[in-house]
């Protein structure tokens, strides 16, 4: 049965579309044609999530231009990647939807759409080899950005070639056992320091934090937040590592979480404070994935869309406060609320959403991440509660540094244009409509935990691991939030 | 009904687009009054069937193999008369305030929150399980923090907001940490599984003595940061920062108690330990003797009467940890209904003590205490500067919790920017240039 390739159609309109932009000499026609051709794309990964959808199996696409190598099918779409490559275009889409003027000559967006299509390339990719290549590639666009901006890129360079390297020489390693057989921890350690890297898992976070220095707002965002390093960890590490590594990476993802949870509170710069806000979150996507148990998995699922969404939605409405404001200093108060209210709403939701207030998307997502973390590490798992509530406090200290405390003159009008005010306002509904029906989205992040784990069990041939935790002695039925 | 307002008004704020005063205040007014139309209609449901006890299942929220989420309304004779105090007062309040906040810049953001808030206290009220109930529970940390920090060109109300949610915080982690704690040993949150279907307060859950003091007490430092309780009890007085109706309604009636409303929930876990009892007596009677000295040194009427009602928490909270039940929610629901009215006469005191001393013709007598004059000077002057002082309870917070905290991670920061700067041969924050109040939106732009 013919099926249209629509993946493939996304990222060849995004690569006509980058190689339309670098041809204009406009910068106010290079931001509309992006907005066009980024709503393409991102129609076209809808599509394909609802042809998924309705097949309900994974579907390898035959037909498009892009989807051999070596004779076999690579982009495909599955439970995993399905909800992750509308959740890339449409980052990429609002990004370019609020880029103001005042942002447009700095920011590269023939290098942007570059690099949105081999974000897309990579999250419809499982194959290790084309997966391993994709992950380098997506290195270089921040680096060309920092050259040609004249900032540091030193560390940006240190940390990212330490990352492919070990990446390459992992995944040799790795594909060196034989099947059935758990490797051990020093076979997989390459590939562990490579996806820790790239996922900014404290103590090697340092490039995300230089990155966010020197790079604009919107590249480093689009670099970390659709978090690749989360994407490598399931496909390259989750089914050839045994528990016990597993369970490594997930402590050393909590105490990392626990520390950019109490950075976050520290910062006097509001980048630097969206970076380790992020970085807190992030690792607890990792705790939640490399969890091992299908209710820790779910949840880390859950919170890797919701917090895409939230995190996104935060760090967009920094990067639209900068473009009227500059660099967004935390030490004194900003008074900026009069002059952007619905900015400030934004940050708010946005912000509790990402932390897992209820009614928004992240709260289910961050609930069960609780419960799988507890369930996983009895008594160390609670420090999920508590990064939670330090998030928080980070969020309101920001949001309270930036929006009240003073007031704040100027002589020009400071409020949204329309562009904007659509951005935030599709972010409120996906937020809310996420929080308050959310059955959907979790029964699909379930739906791809259970395959996952299913494919590691048959990987490993054994019994699968889904149902490992229900025989744990600290829980003797499965989870009922209510009732039994 | 209750989310309705908050729907509404809060579309309006995101769109820039406010309701008018009159509507504003109609929605909030219709939405109470139909909610306390429909809690009175309970009410005699119950007292003429003679229901002591029913649940409404809402639908489930999630469901999955390995994990439920349902809402589930609880309704029995601790809720439904918290129900009804929560929406009588917030009804009062909310009147109240359409004249008091009339033409306030922020109005319709006080609406906002004061819905929401009205929105989580109803959910509390009813949760019929700890997801629910945590839910609620949110909603008013969250309004209550922003209220507090409602005249935000201010400094002083958002420093005294961020203490009032950090604590909140630190409530919500304890709350949800014995929540899932209880989830490990029973399987489910449920109330009705936990206590029983029958009337409330309910039969004790099956665990064991030791489990129940370590759930107890998680339960105990929620409702402490929830309620003011010590050590927290130095936000109370800052939150009197907010404008008068939401002090009233929120530090004075409901959002204090919700800590006791917590304990009188699960008042038949703290039966089976008999330790978590005399912990919680211990804890009510010494908030309330640090709330009544504190009193007694206020130099303004808000703050003095949110320490009076703290003392008056303090005792509620021992009366429950006594074993009493219906007493601790009789005087809970009291205390409420006066202090509301004490802190809606705050702003008229003055005048109102002007128009006593015309009516009498002299001034009014002072209140100096004769009793305090047995105790030897020394003493009373010791007593004097703890209660000034508030029992140090915040220096010691500050300097022996927050200080050493933010420290290690100052000291962190710094090891961090050593670290990139040698990599990078140079120094490597841009962010050291950012000036704290920039002055470039107009070259921006």
């Amino acid at each position: 049965m013919f099926h249209f390739p629509w993946i493939s159609a996304a990222i060849v309109v995004v690569l006509a579309g980058s190689a339309w932009a670098s041809r204009q000499r406009r910068a106010e026609t290079v931001c509309k044609g992006c907005i066009l051709v980024s709503a393409v794309a991102l129609f076209c990964s809808l599509m394909a999530w609802w042809e998924f959808s309705f097949n309900g199996n994974i579907q390898a696409e035959t037909g498009g231009p892009l989807a051999q190598w070596r004779g076999s099918g690579v982009l495909e779409m599955d439970g995993l990647s399905a909800p992750l490559i509308p959740l890339a275009a449409l980052l990429y889409l609002l990004t370019f939807t609020v880029t103001l003027r005042t942002k447009l000559r700095r920011f590269s967006f023939t290098w942007a759409l570059i690099s949105e299509a081999i974000l897309l390339a990579t999250f419809a990719t499982s194959s290790v080899w084309p997966l391993v290549t994709l992950l380098v590639v997506g290195t270089i666009p921040p680096y060309l950005e920092l050259r040609a901006r004249h900032k540091l890129t030193r560390v940006y360079v240190l940390y990212m070639t330490a990352f492919a390297a070990l990446l390459i020489v992992g995944c040799a390693m790795a594909n060196t056992g034989h099947h059935n057989e758990p490797l051990s921890g020093w076979f997989l350690a390459p590939l562990m320091l490579a996806i820790l890297i790239r996922g900014g898992v404290a103590p090697l976070h340092s490039w995300v934090a230089d990155l966010f220095e020197h790079a604009t707002f919107g590249t480093s965002l689009l670099f970390v937040a659709p978090m690749v390093g989360a994407y490598a960890a399931v496909r390259l590490l989750l089914p050839v590592a045994p528990d016990s590594v597993l369970q490594g990476i997930g402590i050393v993802s909590l105490g990392s979480a626990f520390y950019a949870a109490g950075m976050a509170l520290i910062q006097k710069e509001a980048r630097r404070f969206f970076c380790y806000l992020f970085l807190s979150h992030s690792s607890l996507v990792f705790l939640g994935l490399e969890s091992s148990s299908l209710l820790g998995l779910t949840g880390g699922l859950c919170v890797w869309l919701s917090i895409g969404l939230a995190l996104s939605g935060l760090g967009l409405t920094l990067r639209s406060l900068e473009s009227r404001h500059g660099r967004l200093s935390l030490v004194r108060h900003q008074g900026l609320y009069d002059h952007t209210p619905a900015l400030a709403i934004c940050f708010l939701l946005t912000g509790l959403a990402s932390v897992g207030f209820p009614c928004t998307f992240g709260f289910i997502g961050m609930e069960m991440l609780v419960d799988g973390a507890v369930h996983t590490y009895p008594y160390v798992g609670v420090i999920v509660v508590v990064v939670a509530a330090l998030n928080g406090i980070a969020v309101i200290q920001t949001y309270f540094r930036l929006f009240t405390g003073c007031q704040y003159h100027s002589t020009v009008p400071l409020g949204m244009g329309i562009r904007e005010r659509w951005a935030v306002l599709g972010l409120a509904v996906l937020i809310f409509a996420g929080g308050l029906f959310p059955q959907w989205s979790v029964a699909s992040r379930y739906q791809a935990a259970e395959s996952l784990l299913n494919a590691r069990a048959a990987e490993f041939g054994s019994p699968a691991p889904v149902h490992a935790w229900f025989a744990s002695p600290v829980l003797e039925a499965p989870l009922d939030r209510s009732r039994d | 009904m209750s989310a309705l307002p908050v729907v509404v008004l809060g579309a309006c704020l995101l769109v820039e687009r406010p309701l008018s005063e009159p509507a504003t205040s109609r929605t909030v007014g219709w939405s109470l009054g139909f909610g306390l139309l429909a809690a009175l209609g309970v009410c005699v449901l119950m007292l003429v069937q003679g229901t002591a006890h029913f649940t409404v299942l809402l639908g489930e929220w999630i469901s999955v193999p390995a994990f439920h989420f349902s809402l589930k309304l609880l309704f029995d004779w601790l809720s439904v008369p918290f129900l009804m105090l929560s929406l009588v007062l917030c009804g009062t309040i909310g009147r109240f305030a359409q004249r008091y906040m009339h033409r306030e810049p922020g109005f319709h953001r006080f609406y906002v929150l004061f819905a929401i808030f009205t929105l989580g206290m109803t959910v509390t009220s009813l949760a019929g399980n700890s997801e629910t109930l945590f839910t609620g529970w949110e909603m008013v940390g969250l309004s209550s923090a922003l209220l507090v920090s409602f005249f935000q060109e201010r400094m002083s109300p958002v420093r005294n907001g961020l203490r009032v949610w950090s604590v909140y915080r630190i409530s919500d982690a304890a709350l949800l940490i014995a929540a899932v704690a209880l989830h490990g040993m029973r399987g489910h949150g449920d109330f009705d599984e936990l206590f029983g279907v029958g009337p409330w307060p309910g039969s004790p859950p099956a665990l064991t003595a030791m489990q129940a003091l370590v759930v107890g007490l998680l339960l105990l430092t929620a409702a402490a940061g929830k309620s003011a309780l010590i050590p927290f009890s130095g936000w109370l007085p800052r939150a009197m920062e907010g404008p008068t109706p939401s002090s009233a309604i929120f530090y004075g009636a409901l959002s204090v108690h919700l800590g006791a409303f917590l304990l009188l929930r699960v008042s038949p876990l703290l039966t089976l330990s008999t330790t978590l009892c005399v912990i919680i007596v211990l804890w009510g009677l010494s908030t309330a003797g640090l709330a009544a000295l504190a009193a007694r040194t206020q130099s303004d009427i808000k703050s003095a009467l949110s320490f009076a009602s703290l003392t008056q928490v303090g005792l509620i909270v021992a009366e429950i940890g006594c074993g009493l039940r219906w007493i601790p929610l009789i005087h809970l629901i009291g205390h409420a209904c006066l202090r509301t009215l004490q802190f809606v006469r705050a702003p008229t005191l003055l005048q109102d003590y002007r128009a006593m001393e015309d009516a009498i013709g002299r001034g009014l007598a002072s209140a100096n205490s004769s009793q305090s004059s047995i105790l030897p000077v020394g003493l009373r002057r010791l007593f004097y500067r703890i209660a000034h002082e508030r029992g140090y309870l915040d220096a010691m917070l500050n300097d022996r919790l927050v200080a050493p905290f933010l420290g290690l991670f100052r000291l962190f920061d710094r090891l961090e920017r050593r670290w990139t700067d040698w990599l990078s041969g140079q120094a490597s924050r841009e962010s050291d240039q950012v000036k704290s109040h920039s002055e470039l939106t107009e070259e921006l732009l």
